[in-house]
C-alpha cells in the first residue's frame, strides 16, 4: 500500500500520541457524534432498512463467490462501451500503468477525484516521480494535500483540521500551487469553500486529464458510478478528453438494478443525507458528451488474498460508508492516523493487515485496535461482522498459520512481540488442565499478597500505566466455596 | 502470464473452498426490499419531492405551461442573468418571455467560453420524491452533462406527475444506463470543514426547479 505510511508506529504508539492532542479529540468527537445522530435519522426513515442491509450483504457475498465471472463480463461490457480495461496485480503496476496513460496524452498535470484505491496505491507519489502532477479537487483532500498531511478519514479526510488550522494552510500554501487565497480570507467555512473553487475552477477548465476512482461498477452494463457532494467529481469525470479509473476489483456489481441497493443504503450510512448532491455514472464513452477516452484500471493489490480468508473475506463486501468509523470509540479518540493506512477505523483494522499483510509492526497492532463492542458492525450497511475478523486476525498474528500473501500460500510466523502473550496463555493453559498445580497456586497468591507490586515490570508496564492491578483476595474463591457451600452456611 | 491472467487465477484459487452456487442471479439475490416508502397518491408524491428539494436548499417553483415563460424570465431576471445556456432542444415556448441572450452548446464551446455564462435551463429525465433529486439523461431538453454543470445557476423544468417518481428503484427501472446519467440532489455542497454544510463548491450554487404541471 502507500508508501506514505511506512514506518508508521504501531497503533498503541500512534494512539498515545493522538490521544494527547485536545484539540484533534474535541474536533473528532464533535465530528463523528454530530454525523452519528443524523445517520440514525437517515436510517430510520426508511421501513426496509434491514432487508436493504441483508440484500447489500447477499449482493455482494454473491458476487463475490463469482468474482472472475462477473470482473470478465464487466471487462467485455467496457470495452464494447468504448472504454479500455487494464489489470493491476499491485500496486507498482496499477501507478506504471496510470503513469504510462498519463504520458500517452502528452499532458502533466492531472485532475482527481477523491479515491481511496488511488490513495491506497499511492498514486500521487508516483506520478509525481514521473513529472506528472496530480491536483486533489475534493475540498477535505485538497486540505491534506496542501497542508502535507495524511488522511484520517474516509469520508472527510480532514476531520482532524479544525476551521483556523484549514485557513492557515490555505493562506501559507494556495499560491505554490495556483491560484492564491484571497486577500484577507477569514476561517468561516463558506469562504474557505469559496476560496476553494476558485483556486480549483482554474485547473478544471483547462484540464485535459481526470482521474477517479469509482463507487460500483455494473458488469452487466459496464457503467460506472462516483457518488459526491461537491461537483468537483463531476468536473473531473466530464470536462478532460481523457478520464483514467482505477477502481479496486471488489467494486463490482453484477446488475443495473443493484445499485438500487446502495444508492438507498451508501448515502444514509456515510453523510447521512437521503442522497449525495451528485451522482455520476458513465458507460464507456458516449459521442459529444464528457471524455473521448476512457480507461479501467482494475486493481487487485492484496484484494485476492483477502478473498482466499474464508474469515476475512466479508471484508471485501464494504462500499467504503465510514459509518463504522463514526462509532467508534477507539477512533474517536485515537484519531484516523494512528491504524497508518488509508482504511482508518474498525474497517481499516480488518483491511489494512489483510491488504497488507500483518509482518509489520503497524500491520500485526491493527487488529487489536478496536474494544470488540460491536457498534461497527451494527451500524455496518453490508453487515460486516468486524468483530469476528479481529479476532480472527489478533489470533493469526498470535499463533501464525496459512494465509495467502500475492496469491502464493505461505505459512506466518507469529509475531514477534506476542512472545510473552503466547507464553502466559501457554502457561495459563498447564495451570487449567492442572486442578493441584492452580490449588497451590492460588492459595499461595493469597498468602503473599502483601508482597506484590503495584505496576507490572517488564513489557507488562504498558498495561499497567493506565489501570490497577486487581487486588489479589485474602482466599481463593474456590476455597471460600468448599468453606461456607456457596455462602449458604452463612459466612460471610 | 498477463497480469490479467494473474488476478484471474488468483480469484479461481482464492475461491477453491466455495461450494458451486449455480442458482440463477435473481433467485441468489432474493432482495425483499420495498419498491416504495409508504403509500401516497401521485399528488402528495408531488407535495413530497417538492418538500425534499427545499430541505436540500434547491428552490422549488410551481406553475402550468401558460405561466411557464413569465416564471422562467423572472428567475432569469432575479437572478441578474444576461446570457443563458440553452441545450439543443428546449421546448420553444420556454425562454419566449426572458429578456436574455442565448447560447448555444455547441462542440466547440469550450470550458472557459461556458464559464462567463449566468445561467442554464434544462429539462429532466426523471425527478425522485423521496431523495428530492432530480435526473438528467443527456435528451436533447437537457444537453451535454457540462452545461448543467458550470453555470452557477440552474433552473430545471420537472413535469409533474408523469416525470416524478416516489423512489430510488423506480427511477433506475426508468433510466438507461448506457446514458451518461447525472443525478442531482439540491445545489453542490460540502461538509468538509467541521461538519458544517456549505452550499456551492464547484457545481451550481444555485439551483431552482419548477414543477411543471
Amino acid at each position: 500500500m502507500s508508501g506514505t505510511f511506512v514506518g508508521m508506529p504501531a497503533f498503541p504508539e500512534a494512539a498515545r500520541d493522538a490521544v494527547r492532542n485536545p484539540t484533534l479529540r474535541g474536533n473528532l468527537r464533535h465530528a463523528t457524534h454530530t454525523i452519528r445522530a443524523k445517520r440514525a435519522r437517515a436510517v430510520a426513515e426508511l421501513d426496509d432498512w434491514p432487508a436493504l442491509r441483508e440484500a447489500g450483504r447477499r449482493i455482494k457475498d454473491h458476487t463475490l463467490r463469482h468474482l472472475d465471472r462477473y470482473l470478465v463480463q464487466l471487462e467485455e461490457s467496457v470495452t464494447a462501451a468504448g472504454g479500455t480495461v487494464h489489470w493491476a496485480a499491485d500496486a507498482d503496476e496499477a501507478n506504471r500503468i496510470v503513469a504510462r496513460l498519463v504520458k500517452e496524452t502528452g499532458e502533466s498535470e492531472v485532475v482527481k477525484v477523491k479515491s481511496m484505491a488511488t490513495q491506497e496505491i499511492g498514486l500521487n507519489e508516483a506520478l509525481l516521480e514521473e513529472g506528472i502532477r496530480a491536483y486533489e479537487t475534493d475540498l477535505a483532500e485538497l486540505i491534506v494535500q496542501l497542508g502535507k498531511d495524511r488522511p484520517s478519514h474516509i469520508l472527510v479526510p480532514a476531520i482532524h483540521r479544525n476551521r483556523g488550522e484549514i485557513r492557515d494552510i490555505f493562506r501559507a500554501e494556495m499560491g505554490e500551487w495556483g491560484r492564491p487565497a484571497p486577500e484577507g480570507l477569514t476561517d468561516t467555512p463558506a469562504e474557505l469553500a469559496e476560496a476553494a473553487r476558485l483556486h480549483l475552477r482554474e485547473k478544471f477548465l483547462r484540464a485535459r486529464v481526470g482521474i477517479s476512482g469509482a463507487n460500483f461498477m455494473v458488469a452487466e452494463t459496464g457503467t460506472l458510478v462516483v457518488v459526491e457532494s461537491e461537483g468537483n467529481g463531476r468536473m473531473c469525470l466530464t470536462l478532460p478528453e481523457t478520464l483514467i479509473s482505477v477502481v479496486g476489483i471488489e467494486k463490482v456489481v453484477p446488475t443495473w438494478q443493484d445499485l438500487e441497493v446502495f444508492l438507498q443504503t451508501l448515502p444514509r450510512s456515510s453523510t447521512a443525507e437521503r442522497m449525495n448532491p451528485y451522482t455520476s455514472t458513465w458507460t464507456g464513452t458516449t459521442a459529444d458528451d464528457g471524455p473521448r477516452t476512457f480507461h479501467l484500471v482494475l486493481l487487485d493489490n492484496g484484494r485476492t488474498d483477502t478473498l482466499a480468508d474464508q474469515v476475512g473475506r466479508q471484508a471485501l463486501r464494504c462500499i467504503r460508508c465510514s459509518a463504522c468509523l463514526n462509532v467508534c470509540p477507539v477512533y474517536e479518540r485515537a484519531g484516523g492516523h494512528a491504524y497508518g493506512s488509508v482504511y482508518p477505523g474498525p474497517i481499516g483494522a480488518i483491511l489494512s493487515p489483510q491488504l497488507r499483510g500483518t509482518a509489520s509492526e503497524i500491520d500485526a497492532s491493527l487488529p487489536y485496535a478496536s474494544s470488540l463492542c460491536g457498534a461497527c458492525y451494527e451500524v455496518c450497511p453490508v453487515a460486516i461482522d468486524i468483530p469476528e475478523v479481529l479476532v480472527h486476525l489478533r489470533e493469526r498474528v498470535v499463533e501464525g498459520g496459512p494465509a495467502v500473501r500475492q496469491g502464493n500460500k505461505v505459512i506466518l510466523k507469529p509475531a514477534k512481540g506476542h512472545a510473552a502473550e503466547r507464553a502466559a496463555m501457554r502457561a495459563a493453559r498447564w495451570t487449567f488442565t492442572r486442578p493441584g498445580a492452580l490449588r497451590t497456586g492460588q492459595r499461595l497468591a493469597s498468602r503473599t499478597r502483601r508482597l506484590h507490586p503495584r505496576a507490572l515490570p517488564g513489557p507488562g508496564r504498558a498495561w499497567s500505566a493506565t489501570r490497577d492491578l486487581p487486588p489479589v483476595p485474602a482466599e481463593p474463591f474456590r476455597d471460600w466455596w468448599q468453606r461456607t457451600r456457596g455462602g449458604k452456611d452463612g459466612a460471610k | 502470464m498477463s497480469s490479467r491472467d494473474r488476478v484471474l487465477g488468483r480469484v479461481r484459487r482464492a475461491l477453491a473452498d466455495v461450494t458451486p452456487d449455480e442458482r440463477p442471479y435473481e433467485e441468489a439475490v432474493n432482495r425483499g426490499c420495498l419498491r416504495e416508502h409508504g403509500h401516497r397518491t401521485p399528488g402528495q408524491t408531488v407535495e413530497l419531492l417538492a418538500e425534499n428539494l427545499a430541505d436540500y436548499r434547491a428552490i422549488v417553483h410551481r406553475g402550468d405551461a401558460e405561466e411557464l415563460p413569465d416564471l422562467v424570465g423572472r428567475l432569469l431576471a432575479g437572478n441578474g442573468s444576461r446570457e443563458v445556456l440553452v441545450p439543443p432542444s428546449l421546448p420553444p415556448g420556454w425562454l419566449s418571455a426572458a429578456d436574455v441572450a442565448r447560447l448555444d452548446d455547441l462542440a466547440e464551446s469550450t470550458p472557459h467560453r461556458l464559464d462567463q455564462v449566468d445561467s442554464v435551463v434544462t429539462g429532466c429525465a426523471v425527478a425522485i420524491a423521496e431523495t428530492g433529486t432530480i435526473v438528467l439523461d443527456g435528451s436533447p431538453d437537457q444537453g451535454r452533462r457540462r452545461i448543467s454543470l458550470i453555470p452557477d445557476h440552474h433552473i430545471c423544468v420537472v413535469r409533474v406527475p408523469d416525470q416524478v417518481v416516489s423512489s430510488v428503484p423506480q427511477a433506475l427501472e426508468r433510466l438507461d444506463p448506457a446514458r451518461p446519467l447525472t443525478w442531482i440532489s439540491g445545489p453542490s455542497a460540502t461538509s468538509d470543514i467541521e461538519l458544517d454544510r456549505v452550499e456551492g463548491v464547484h457545481g451550481p450554487r444555485k439551483l431552482e426547479v419548477i414543477l411543471l404541471s
